[in-house]
């Protein structure tokens, strides 16, 4: 009996003692802990995505406490996030414009797609796209193993029934995990706000990008956006037109005049711009503005949309210092006049 | 003079000869979990340093004076993890309210080598070889300072290897298990060393 109660009373000794001069020592040398980074912690999401560019939430909260980081680097908690973060910090919030994954590449889908041969080795678009090429006749295009959609935390990233990815704008967080998943390259982060996306990455020459393109529409460097955009936001560089989306007034211009259909415009179908008259000072500001000349009218007058011209861009909207310009659907302004 | 001498010996011995890491194979897990970068393989090795020769003194203590007088040396192990991870505790604590500099560059890795085995190890190897007191703490510490020595090389390989073009199959821990098989061939040349 002996054997066994003294080993265990000397152990139990042992470690009552450690544990009684452990609880003196944490509260002796107890260290204050800015409560702040617990309360941020438990707003943060916990998907420790990394998007922020800290290591992990727990990295986020101590940097915004301790080192001043922005409030509103949480792509997956989105402006709710921010919101409160900034509350318990007792900031104000700069809304920062939400980014969401646009991928530059529109195949036509897996079923549409020309292939050179049947991919069947280990599938990750990695080793597809490294064997022969690729699979794919494009060879900057998807190689539809779908890593971007394996990579995706947050179930934004679908494929439709063509075998197409869709990307899906309210459940992408941009939190940017497709983008390092992606072997070619092909999706990039912009902001939410920009609607017009060239969605083609193929650098070939025209007649070879066309013909590879299963969708037929790949961009063939013809330069015909480059010439229209009113704001210089198109260059070419390698066969391949690419937006500057700093730029870029969402005017979809250059959707309108692309010959192969490579330039996506996602504000189809567009409003037009319609001034209301007892709003309008008449300060010509909106006729400045627009990128394509469609308003016209006398100082301190009020001004009027050439409907025909109007491209439904926006930009008058956002210049107005009245609010008195509104988009409206192109059948109504008719109504709104007779009225 | 003859201490001097006798000191130089042993810090040879316990950093080459005996190295924890690459001939008795103790510590393993922090040689290749921490040693991807040179700065954090610093500060891991400064915090086994510390601990080590810590806790070299502390068990040889509890060994003397509780567990022989008691007759139960084979309580050894158990007591010691239990003495280990309470003074690793009990220092964190305390740096951390004295000196918050060296709490961020120790800090961190303190908690990782609470039951590191080169620690426990060190104190078992202490009381196998019927050391002195004295003689304990400066094993542990050379003891640390050996693998120190091993962690920074690695990290130097590897902080290297990262841009070397490995095949897809070598990447990451099979080559930095091969490079540890490499290094301990390297530290076999020193078990001839004649001390005499």
């Amino acid at each position: 009996m002996m054997t066994i109660l003294l080993p265990a009373m000397l152990l139990g000794g042992l470690a009552a003692i450690f544990g009684i001069i452990l609880a003196y020592a944490s509260k002796k040398f107890h260290v204050e802990v800015d409560p702040k980074i617990d309360e941020i912690i438990s707003v943060l999401p916990s998907a420790n995505c990394g998007g922020c560019a800290f290591p992990g939430c727990a990295g986020y909260a101590d940097a915004i406490v301790q080192s001043g980081a922005a409030v509103n680097m949480c792509g997956p908690g989105g402006e709710e996030v921010a919101k409160r973060i900034a509350a318990i910090m007792g900031v104000s919030l700069t809304p920062k414009e939400r980014d969401i994954a646009v991928i530059h590449c529109q195949s036509g889908g897996y079923n549409n797609t020309f292939f050179k041969y049947e991919y069947k080795g280990i599938d990750n678009c990695r080793s597809a796209a490294t064997i022969a090429g690729g699979p794919n006749m494009c060879v900057w295009g998807c190689v539809f193993q779908y890593d971007c959609v394996k990579a995706c935390q947050f179930d934004a990233l679908h494929i439709d029934a063509q075998g197409m990815k869709i990307v899906n704008e309210d459940n992408c967080t941009g939190c940017g995990a497709c983008v390092k998943a992606c072997p070619r390259s092909l999706i990039e982060l912009v902001p939410i706000s920009k609607k017009v996306h060239i969605l083609c990455s193929s650098r070939d020459k025209g007649p070879i990008a066309k013909k590879s393109c299963g969708n037929n529409t790949a961009c063939i460097a013809c330069g015909l956006c480059v010439k229209n955009c009113p704001t210089q936001a198109i260059t070419i560089t390698n066969n391949l037109a690419i937006i500057d989306y700093s730029k870029c007034i969402n005017c979809g211009i250059c959707a309108t005049v692309c010959p192969t259909k490579a330039i996506e415009d996602r504000m189809l179908p567009r409003k037009k711009a319609f001034i209301h008259d007892d709003l309008c000072i008449g300060c010509t500001i909106c006729a400045k503005k627009c990128p394509v000349e469609a308003i016209s009218g006398e100082l301190k007058q009020p001004h009027i949309v050439d409907q025909e011209k109007c491209v439904g861009c926006e930009v008058c909207v956002k210049a107005c210092p009245k609010n008195a310009i509104e988009m409206v659907d192109i059948n109504i302004p008719k109504k709104i006049a007779e009225a | 003079m003859a201490i001097v001498t006798k000191i130089l010996f042993m810090a040879v011995t316990s950093i080459f000869i005996n190295n924890f890491v690459l001939s008795r194979f103790l510590g393993l897990c922090p040689y290749l979990g921490v040693s991807k970068k040179i700065d954090s393989a610093f500060g891991m090795g400064m915090a086994v340093i510390f601990v080590m020769a810590i806790a070299s003194a502390f068990t040889w203590l509890i060994n003397q004076y509780i567990l022989i007088p008691a007759n139960m040396q084979y309580l050894q192990t158990i007591a010691f993890i239990l003495t280990i991870a309470a003074l690793v505790q009990f220092v964190e604590m305390f740096i951390q309210k004295t000196a918050p500099a060296l709490y961020k560059s120790l800090g961190v890795y303190l908690p990782l080598i609470t039951t590191n085995c080169a620690v426990l190890g060190v104190a078992v190897i202490n009381i196998g070889e019927g050391l002195s007191f004295l003689a304990s703490i400066l094993n542990g510490f050379f003891g640390g300072v050996g693998f120190t020595v091993v962690l920074l090389m690695m990290a130097g390989i590897r902080e290297r290897l990262e841009k070397a073009e490995l095949p897809k199959s070598m990447q990451g821990m099979p080559i930095a298990l091969i490079i540890a098989g490499c290094m301990a061939l390297a530290f076999l040349g020193f078990s001839g060393l004649n001390l005499g």
